[in-house]
């Protein structure tokens, strides 16, 4: 059986549980991230249908709600204006927003994990990967 | 239909979708896309946007779960996300000068290959390469995990890293022009090219879609192309198939697992290639 882990400084018993730690952190991070999500997203349903009885039994109220160009928010303002006032699409976007941003999140907890871990090489490698994210999030605005 | 209709099929289709996808560390648009174009004849923009949706959601869902048993490469993923993400710039920059016919056509011959390649070495389960790996070493990405199905802990090396990240930055590529979420490209590069077992490949693309596909997402709802009430049964669907699949994974035989993923491959070449000659 070769050595498999290397024999780098560094990989002792205090630094495994450190490993173990990250991998608790971000998991954990993840499951929260989906759980808010996800009870977004299903009350914002649910609270469409109470809103909208006839979206139980009627069959022309899909399109208006499927076809391209039915308005919806998408900017913030908007959003924010409509959780206030309890609208159900706005919600639903909330949940959705949550559910984009975990990934995000999840890279950059990793630096503060990987520094915290003094594991230098892959604390600079996450931040090159989320510094290339937010660049292509702002370059893609513009496209 | 009615909308309340809508939302059930929708989700239970994407119930599917994700247990499929949290298995082989795809997204599942092959799933979502074709059931929300051609079954409820939703826009393309539409079905497009709740895809990226399914793909992030596939992701999150399983992921937590794969981290914690230790099936996730955490170490080979950020390694190989710079060329992903590097990669999905360059498609997106490159986007419209290419024909996208031509590439569908690349990307169909490209996949038909792969499968044929994992399916001569669809017994093999960790592969005892001893192959020198200086990347790899000097970035300690060896690994191991824990196999339910054997009952044992299995060692593996990871080799050819600079390879992988070329693989991967075409991966990028791919899916920045096409706007597929090419889990099925980065799979076969980890499994064909890194020497990772079936399951650690396919925990670890998953892992990996979720931040390629958060990009564009972004983008893609600012457009406006985030149906809320389409976007919400995927989501909801693919989190709880997402769940049931990570559960899955660790227990399933390593060959089912490899068989099934070669089918998919295929599946998708087919898709490709239509859409290729088609256009």
């Amino acid at each position: 059986m070769t050595e498999l882990e290397g024999a780098q400084p560094g990989s002792s018993q205090e630094s495994t549980t450190r490993v173990l730690q990250v991998e608790l952190l971000i998991s954990n991070l993840l499951r929260i991230g989906v759980v808010a999500s996800l009870s977004f997203v299903v009350v914002g349903t649910a609270l469409s249908f109470l809103h909208h009885p006839d979206y139980l039994s009627s069959s022309t109220a899909l399109a208006g709600l499927t076809e391209l160009g039915t308005p919806f928010p998408h900017t913030l303002p908007d959003i924010v204006a409509g959780v206030r006032d309890l609208r159900e699409q706005s919600i639903v976007i909330v949940g959705l927003l949550l559910l984009i941003a975990t990934p995000v999140m999840r890279v950059a907890v990793s630096i503060f994990a990987f520094v915290y871990q003094g594991n230098r090489v892959f604390a600079v490698i996450t931040t090159v990967v989320l510094s290339l994210l937010i660049l292509s999030f702002v370059l893609g605005q513009t496209i | 239909m009615t909308p309340l209709q809508f939302t059930l099929f929708v989700l239970l289709i994407s119930v599917g979708a994700g247990v499929l996808g949290s298995l082989l560390g795809l997204g599942g648009g092959i799933i979502v896309i074709p059931a929300l174009t051609l079954l409820f004849k939703i826009d393309i923009h539409y079905a497009i946007g709740a895809s990226i949706v399914s793909v992030i959601a596939t992701s999150s869902g399983a992921a937590a779960a794969y981290v914690r048993e230790g099936m996730t490469n955490l170490r080979v993923a950020m390694v190989l996300e710079i060329a992903t993400t590097s990669g999905a710039l360059t498609g997106a920059y490159l986007a419209g000068r290419f024909s996208d016919r031509w590439l569908y056509v690349i990307f169909a011959v490209v996949m038909a290959y792969s499968s044929l390649m994992m399916f001569r070495k669809r017994r093999q389960i960790a592969v005892g390469l001893t192959k020198s790996a200086p990347w790899a070493d000097f970035l300690r990405l060896h690994g191991s995990y824990y196999d339910q199905a054997l009952g044992k802990e299995i060692n593996y090396r990871v080799v050819s890293t600079r390879i992988g990240l070329g693989l991967m930055y075409i991966a990028g590529i791919v899916s920045g022009l096409l706007g597929i979420g090419s889990g099925a490209l980065k799979v076969t590069a980890m499994d064909l090219a890194m020497g990772l077992p079936i399951k650690v490949s396919s925990a670890t693309s998953n892992f990996m879609i979720g931040v390629t596909a958060a990009a564009s997402a972004g983008v893609f709802f600012m457009r406006g192309d985030i149906d809320p009430f389409v976007a919400a049964p995927v989501a909801t669907g693919v989190l709880v198939g997402a769940t049931v699949g990570s559960r899955l994974l660790g227990r399933l035989d390593s060959s089912t697992i490899r068989i099934v993923f070669i089918a998919v491959l295929l599946f998708i070449a087919a898709q490709m290639m239509l859409k290729g000659v088609l256009g």
